[in-house]
């Protein structure tokens, strides 16, 4: 079914703005969901939702719509079955038609329960699954430094759309909001450009907007063990199993005070990363790849300080945690006086945050040089259900009791 | 939505019962082994049909313009008279697709490049076939009570709105502001009801309705919004109240308009799909201008207008409920849910004889109330193509 509406987009893309990246597909089915280990596109519209309706019918229709589209979308097809100019002329078409002639450019699209969905504010069990809901599956705790928004934070479902065409991410969440209208709504969504981190060995690390290189020890796609030990949820990790092959996805909106920032001499700048700004090599020496040593002597204590970010968020000191992190840059414009409103919108998959997340953030907000510089405005927690087997839909695993 | 689509549309004699919107499976790619699937070449002095007949059910016309001027193509009763279902504006090299749920019988189908005369007709025969197409006898009665009542409902709050403001311009030209104030919100309720009727009117709209932000550069203001505000300056900078020589020329402007909105009122018909897309369009209005607070910026009475809007969206949509029943069950249900829902979010808004005051409600009782709307808004955008289907 995909394969023709794939087929209907794809060839009427120009082949000068589309070359084989941009006609890349991945399928939305598998093992686990796409856009979590899937290389990092470029652009990011994620969105998170609160859900309306008290009926778990409902909710679970909206899960299959959801699914429905989402795998025709990632395949390169519209939103709706009938199409953006096919259907009848006295209705509003099913898809919003934006992404016309704009080849799949990659897109994923990847959805997760967040607490709330579980048991709402007063506690009560809203559909049912609050037994299911993993021990993991906290909001997050209040870390030093947070300033959150609760309009950017939290959310009973979220979808993150990442595609190399900011046009096709967009398109993707804004039809998936608009199937939701009624069962759900929008609580807050964020763009992203400029991944900020790679997940295949093969990629450049990219540069956040510090200007430094950034997720040089992610977890690589590559890595097999790695991603079980650290991001994919385990056997006998959850009630029923239901998470088995899915993740955390830790999303917290992280404002950079960038006039501040670029004030700061080159030199203080890389002693606050702990890395060269120019090749991403660890203070400690050698090239981007090399381990840091954080045992090596510098002129005034070890050559990568003490509260170097590089050093207290390393999982040296963690236990070996590691995180995949799928963050992107992002720059809401300016704010009031001025200044951008831009900086991190930090994605991580994990294993488990208790483990993997928040000590690793509390230890950043207690001695990170770089905290200076940082204003926590947005955060979220949600379980990303393993991959959907054909037939099924997003999530079924969670809702088959 | 266009504002202007009664106004217009009523020039053009009521399309009847079996007119379009299902969508067409066209997936399976093979359209030239569906004989209910036909192509009309529309050229300047011929109009082609890709057959002469089909068999009884969803018929699709897809209408290709090759002339040089835009075309029309209707299908129409044995007589060449009742319109059966048609598609308009169809520009040179476009095409439109046009889906009629059509029974066994004669037809005529017309093209008319230029718009003009009687168009270049031919006769058209619809066979019987296995699919069994539902005419129902008293579909007709149905639609003639929608439309009777829409039309009777528009003429009496078009009628109340005459008296409301007569009392309002009393009120506001003897000085008596508090009853004035009091008054404003209840008079403009009768408006908001009607407020695509009225807004179909591109003359008066502007001089009755304007807000100040809508105005163009030297554009004169007039209207409801400049006394709303003459009444409740505490939100303008530096503002100076009329006299009471301005307060009459102004009042006096907006109720001879008043007087001829209602005179030209009694005069409208509305057919199914007008009733329908005007219960969308009072929705949309709620969606952009009162959930939004700019409506009533200096008056702070949003609400009120908020729940007028809704009083005539749900009066329009009850009137072609039956027809709806009828044919999408499942939608009619789904807007009896939304309309209900909403309703609930309003009633506990409400605050004496009205509402609460628009800068009284918290930013989560606006969201909840944009939420409802956006949950109904979505159902209801259906609703035009279900009453035609």
């Amino acid at each position: 079914m995909a394969g023709a509406f794939a087929a209907g987009r794809a060839s009427e893309a120009s082949p000068s703005s589309a070359g084989p990246a941009r006609e890349k597909t991945y399928p939305f089915r598998g093992e686990h969901q796409a856009g979590i280990d899937t290389p990092v596109q470029d652009r990011l519209h994620f969105a998170a939702f609160d859900v309306r309706t008290e009926s778990r019918e409902e909710l679970v229709a909206l899960l299959q719509a959801w699914t429905e589209a989402a795998e025709r979308m990632t395949g390169g097809g519209p939103a709706g079955p009938v199409g953006p100019v096919e259907g009848a002329s006295n209705l509003p078409p099913d898809d919003t038609g934006e992404a016309i002639g704009l080849p799949a450019s990659g897109l994923t699209i990847t959805f997760g329960f967040g607490p709330s969905l579980f048991r709402d504010a007063s506690g009560r069990d809203r559909f049912g699954i609050a037994d299911r809901r993993p021990e993991a599956l906290a909001r997050l705790p209040h870390f030093p430094a947070d300033n959150l928004d609760p309009a950017r934070s939290d959310g009973d479902l979220c979808i993150q759309a990442c595609a190399d065409d900011p046009q096709v991410a967009v398109h993707a969440i804004r039809n998936l909001a608009r199937i939701g209208f009624g069962t759900v709504a929008v609580r807050w969504s964020q763009l992203g450009f400029g991944r900020t981190s790679t997940t295949s060995v093969g990629e450049d690390t990219p540069r956040n907007l510090f200007g430094f290189k950034d997720g040089t020890a992610n977890v690589k796609s590559s890595e097999a063990a790695a991603l079980d030990e650290h991001v994919w949820v385990g056997a006998g990790d959850s009630p029923g199993d239901w998470l088995a092959g899915g993740s955390y996805l830790v999303a917290r909106r992280i404002n950079m005070t960038i006039e501040v920032w670029d004030r700061q001499p080159l030199g203080d700048q890389e002693n606050f990363v702990g890395r060269t700004k120019d090749s991403g090599a660890p203070l400690s020496g050698g090239s981007e790849f090399t381990e840091p040593d954080f045992d090596l002597p510098g002129s005034n204590g070890p050559a990568i300080p003490t509260d170097a970010h590089v050093r207290v968020v390393h999982p040296d000191l963690h236990d070996g945690a590691r995180m995949l992190r799928r963050g992107y840059n992002f720059v809401d414009g300016t704010d009031a006086l001025g200044g951008l409103n831009a900086g991190l919108f930090f994605i991580a998959y994990v294993r488990d945050p208790r483990t993997h997340f928040i000590p690793i953030q509390n230890a950043m907000a207690r001695s990170d040089a770089l905290m200076e510089y940082l204003k926590f405005t947005g955060s979220a927690l949600f379980a990303v259900p393993p991959g959907t087997a054909p037939g099924e839909y997003v999530g079924q695993s969670l809702f088959d009791a | 939505m266009r504002k202007a689509l009664i106004v217009t549309a009523l020039l053009v004699a009521a399309p009847a019962l079996a007119a379009c919107t299902e969508n067409t499976d066209n997936g399976g790619g093979g359209e030239s082994g569906d004989a209910r699937a036909l192509t009309v070449n529309s050229s300047a002095d011929a109009c082609e049909l890709s057959a002469t007949e089909a068999p009884a059910g969803t018929l699709t016309f897809d209408v290709t313009n090759t002339g040089d001027e835009v075309t029309e193509f209707y299908l129409l009763g044995e007589d060449g008279l009742r319109i059966v279902a048609e598609v308009e504006n169809v520009g040179p090299s476009l095409d439109r697709k046009l889906t009629v749920n059509a029974p066994a019988g004669e037809y005529v189908t017309a093209c008319k490049p230029g718009m003009k005369g009687d168009g270049i007709r031919d006769a058209f025969t619809v066979t019987e076939s296995d699919e069994d197409v539902k005419v129902s006898t008293d579909e007709q009665e149905l639609v003639t009570a929608a439309q009777t009542n829409y039309a009777a409902y528009v003429q009496d709050q078009s009628d109340q709105l005459l008296v409301k403001t007569r009392e309002f311009v009393e009120l506001y030209e003897a000085g008596d502001d508090d009853a004035a104030r009091e008054l404003y919100p209840v008079a403009r309720t009768h408006w908001e009801r009607i407020e695509t009727v009225a807004e179909s009117f591109g003359d008066l709209d502007p001089m009755m309705d304007a807000r100040e932000a809508d105005l163009e550069t030297g554009q004169k203001w007039t209207g409801w919004h400049l006394i709303e505000k003459d009444l409740w300056p505490a939100r303008a900078k530096g503002y100076t109240v009329l006299t009471p020589e301005e307060r009459t020329t102004y009042a006096q402007d907006l109720l001879t308009n008043t007087e001829t909105l209602d005179g030209r009122i009694q005069d409208l018909d509305f057919t199914v799909d007008q009733i329908a897309n005007g219960s969308r369009g009072l929705l949309e209005e709620v969606a952009t201008g009162k959930v939004t607070g700019e409506e009533e910026y200096w008056s702070r009475t949003d609400l009120w207008d908020f729940q007028a809007n809704v009083d005539g969206a749900k009066v329009g949509y009850d009137g072609v409920r039956p027809l709806v029943e009828q044919k999408d069950a499942a939608l009619a249900e789904q807007l009896d849910a939304r309309f209900a829902e909403l309703q609930e979010l309003l009633d506990a808004e409400r605050s004496g004889d009205g509402f609460v005051f628009y800068d009284e409600m918290s930013a989560d009782q606006v969201k909840g109330l944009s939420d409802a709307v956006n949950a109904l808004s979505e159902p209801l955008s259906r609703l035009t193509a279900a009453v035609l289907s």
